[in-house]
């Protein structure tokens, strides 16, 4: 199966006639995603890349009826975008933009939660269920069918994650950015659940960071729920300084809280794999599975 | 963004939050003259970017002009290493000097962005002057919290709450309700991330004095603040610094002998630790970004390479939206221009890596290549202790 994206999902680009988001929307439809339409206030009744562009994302759903919603939008006008996206009744919804300011996220995940739409991000590659879809900027070629659940909280990271899966012969089932902000919407939890019944994926990888406590919150649910299946994780960042933000948004050590250190360790306590070296990641969710496979 | 306490008491003080008197001195004449402006009876405040400056010799008594300005000629051009500063402490560059408050009780009063629970809380505490991390774990009954929601604004049964958890006298409880209304309206209007006084002091007269403040900004609501961004001290920035943040590098000073250059966060911290791993210390973070330009690598493997600490670098590109022929377009040029004499692992993965290796290749410069993760940070880690 895979989980939130498949062949049949639907995908409305907000934000379409942008550099940007041309380019990815080109790479998505090359992949065989199906795209379905674009918004771009203002140049509603043109087309981009050969597919209808609509002022609003009301119009978009009257007309083409997509599923997921794909922003591309400047930072300072993403949250608008997420809420018209929840609005117009569309029940994911993948943010790429980085720089979203958190009370403005703090405003659209109420929003959101009020209509029961999920949301990935921002900050985020997006995500891809290899051979089926891909609703995101990731490079679609590392990736492969297969059986590994993936959840991340990095781009690049995950993309190097993938690569080494890929070149050991394990596929994905779905590969998830969760994004780089201190707020996203789903996180490792929830992610893990809907991995928990998706008959695709036998194993799940989660790639975390230093910064919030995503991480030991995942560790909670996997002990509390006696998680089913392995579960392998890299935490990156046991070199970060404390109080310095490294890159993403949230990834900065604040007080007491979001070291790698405590996050591997709540993590090692409820029975995940802790994946020490970041060049063998794939390597390590092998042996897991094979362990597993063996009892 | 964080600001200094000087910035963050005009700004409260603005909104009629009655602060210490106090003059700002960049210089031991000017200490020597706010103090005997205020009485004599000071305190000084080193202005540095960081807490824990107490613990650190930052903050020092004084009783007459002519001791203040003893104490401040020790201390401004100090290096203060607070437990928050990092290794290299920050340079003491101006003082705050301030009248002597009468000490009285002296309560915390924190708004904050809650990550976790994805609300804003609003927290006090009797117990104020303490590190309210460690109070919340030792003595949690000590804190009160009340969560509230940027659409409707912390409320006034919340701030009812909070002041009756204090215990205020009569005589303080209206000012601190108006207090917790502007300051937290003022949090949602600037795109705070913290703001934090502590002490607050009652005053035996009753009056409510916001001792210590600290302020901090959400790097991401910059863009529409710009009162706040013009805050910003660039001068407490590195030359290395500014070059990074003038081309929308992200980049972080470590102590380390291994210069990195890496593309993406979660890379450029992965690559950090594996360096770790293998028994060598990082000198520094850099993630280049995706949307960078050849120019900015250019820019940013200059900043490794000059760095006089660093012994060997190590470039660690996955290829996605950064091509890596312009990744080594980018190195060739800088690696011309300053006589390059250290040596460069380069792992190029991804988008265009052939076309990369070759313009690398026919530099004819001392770059290894090595496509391993792995076996990259092996070798930068042996190469920097050679």
């Amino acid at each position: 199966m895979s989980i939130l994206l498949d062949r049949d999902s639907r995908i409305l680009i907000q934000g379409i006639t942008g550099r940007q988001a041309s380019f990815h929307t080109e790479r998505m439809m090359e992949y065989g995603t199906r795209v379905v339409a674009g918004v771009t206030p203002g140049k509603g009744g043109q087309f981009h890349l050969g597919l209808p562009v609509f002022n609003t994302v009301e119009e978009a759903v009257r007309q083409k009826a997509p599923d997921i919603s794909i922003i591309f939008v400047p930072p300072l006008a993403a949250a608008d975008a997420v809420m018209e996206a929840a609005a117009g009744g569309l029940k994911l919804i993948v943010c790429i933009t980085e720089g979203i300011p958190n009370l403005d996220m703090l405003k659209a995940k109420r929003f959101l939660a009020e209509l029961g739409s999920s949301l990935i991000g921002p900050n985020t590659p997006g995500l891809i269920s290899p051979g089926q879809g891909k609703a995101g900027i990731m490079p679609a070629s590392i990736h492969r069918p297969g059986p590994v659940g993936l959840i991340s909280r990095s781009g690049t990271l995950t993309y190097e994650a993938v690569y080494q899966l890929s070149r050991l012969g394990l596929g994905q089932s779905t590969a998830i950015g969760i994004g780089g902000d201190p707020i996203v919407g789903l996180k490792f939890v929830e992610l893990l659940e809907m991995f928990k019944s998706d008959s695709q994926t036998e194993a799940v990888l989660m790639i975390g960071e230093i910064g919030g406590q995503a991480e030991e919150a995942a560790a909670e649910y996997l002990k509390r729920s006696g998680y089913p299946k392995p579960v392998a994780a890299y935490v990156a960042g046991l070199t970060a300084p404390k109080g310095k933000r490294l890159g993403h948004a949230g990834a900065i050590i604040e007080g007491n809280e979001g070291s790698a250190q405590d996050k591997v360790k709540c993590l090692a306590a409820a029975g995940v794999r802790i994946i020490e070296n970041p060049a063998r990641i794939g390597q390590t969710v092998k042996e897991l599975m094979a362990e597993r496979q063996g009892n | 963004m964080l600001i200094y306490e000087f910035q963050a008491k005009a700004l409260l003080q603005e909104l009629g939050v009655v602060i210490p008197a106090g003059h700002l001195a960049e210089t031991v004449d000017e200490t020597r003259v706010a103090a005997q402006k205020l009485g004599g009876q000071v305190i000084l405040k080193a202005q540095i970017l960081s807490g824990g400056r107490g613990k650190a010799g930052g903050i020092v008594a004084a009783d007459s002009a002519e001791k203040a300005g003893l104490a401040a000629a020790r201390l401004l051009g100090k290096k203060l290493i607070t437990a928050q500063s990092g290794g290299r402490g920050l340079v003491v560059k101006k003082i705050l000097v301030e009248e002597f408050v009468l000490p009285g009780r002296e309560i915390y009063l924190g708004l904050v962005v809650d990550r976790k629970n994805e609300k804003l809380a609003a927290i006090v505490s009797q117990q104020g002057g303490v590190e309210i991390e460690e109070l919340s774990k030792s003595c949690p009954q000590a804190i009160k919290k009340e969560y509230f929601y940027p659409e409707q604004g912390l409320l006034f049964f919340q701030a009812r709450n909070l002041a009756y958890f204090l215990d205020l006298p009569e005589a303080s409880f209206k000012t601190f309700l108006d207090y917790l209304k502007k300051l937290s309206e003022f949090f949602l209007l600037r795109d705070m991330k913290l703001l934090e006084i502590n002490p607050l002091i009652i005053k035996p007269d009753n009056l409510l004095v916001a001792a210590d403040i600290k302020m901090d900004f959400d790097d991401s609501g910059l863009a529409r603040q710009p009162e706040i961004s013009a805050l910003e001290d660039w001068s407490e920035l590195s030359p290395e610094e500014k070059k990074a943040r003038s081309f929308k590098l992200n980049y972080v000073k470590m102590e380390g002998q291994i210069g990195c250059l890496v593309n993406g966060a979660g890379l450029a911290m992965a690559t950090m630790d594996i360096i770790k791993l293998f028994g060598g210390q990082p000198a520094n973070f850099l993630d280049i970004g995706g949307g960078v330009t050849e120019e900015a690598v250019s820019q940013a493997f200059e900043i490794l390479a000059s760095d006089r600490q660093v012994k060997a670098c190590l470039v660690n590109i996955f290829g996605g939206i950064v091509r890596c022929d312009l990744v080594a377009r980018g190195l060739v040029a800088s690696a011309r221009k300053i006589d390059l004499n250290k040596p460069i692992v380069v792992r190029l993965q991804g988008t265009n890596e052939a076309e990369g290796r070759r313009i690398l290749g026919e530099a004819n410069l001392p770059f290894y290549f090595i496509n391993d993760f792995e076996q990259a940070a092996q070798l930068a880690v042996s190469l920097s202790q050679a």
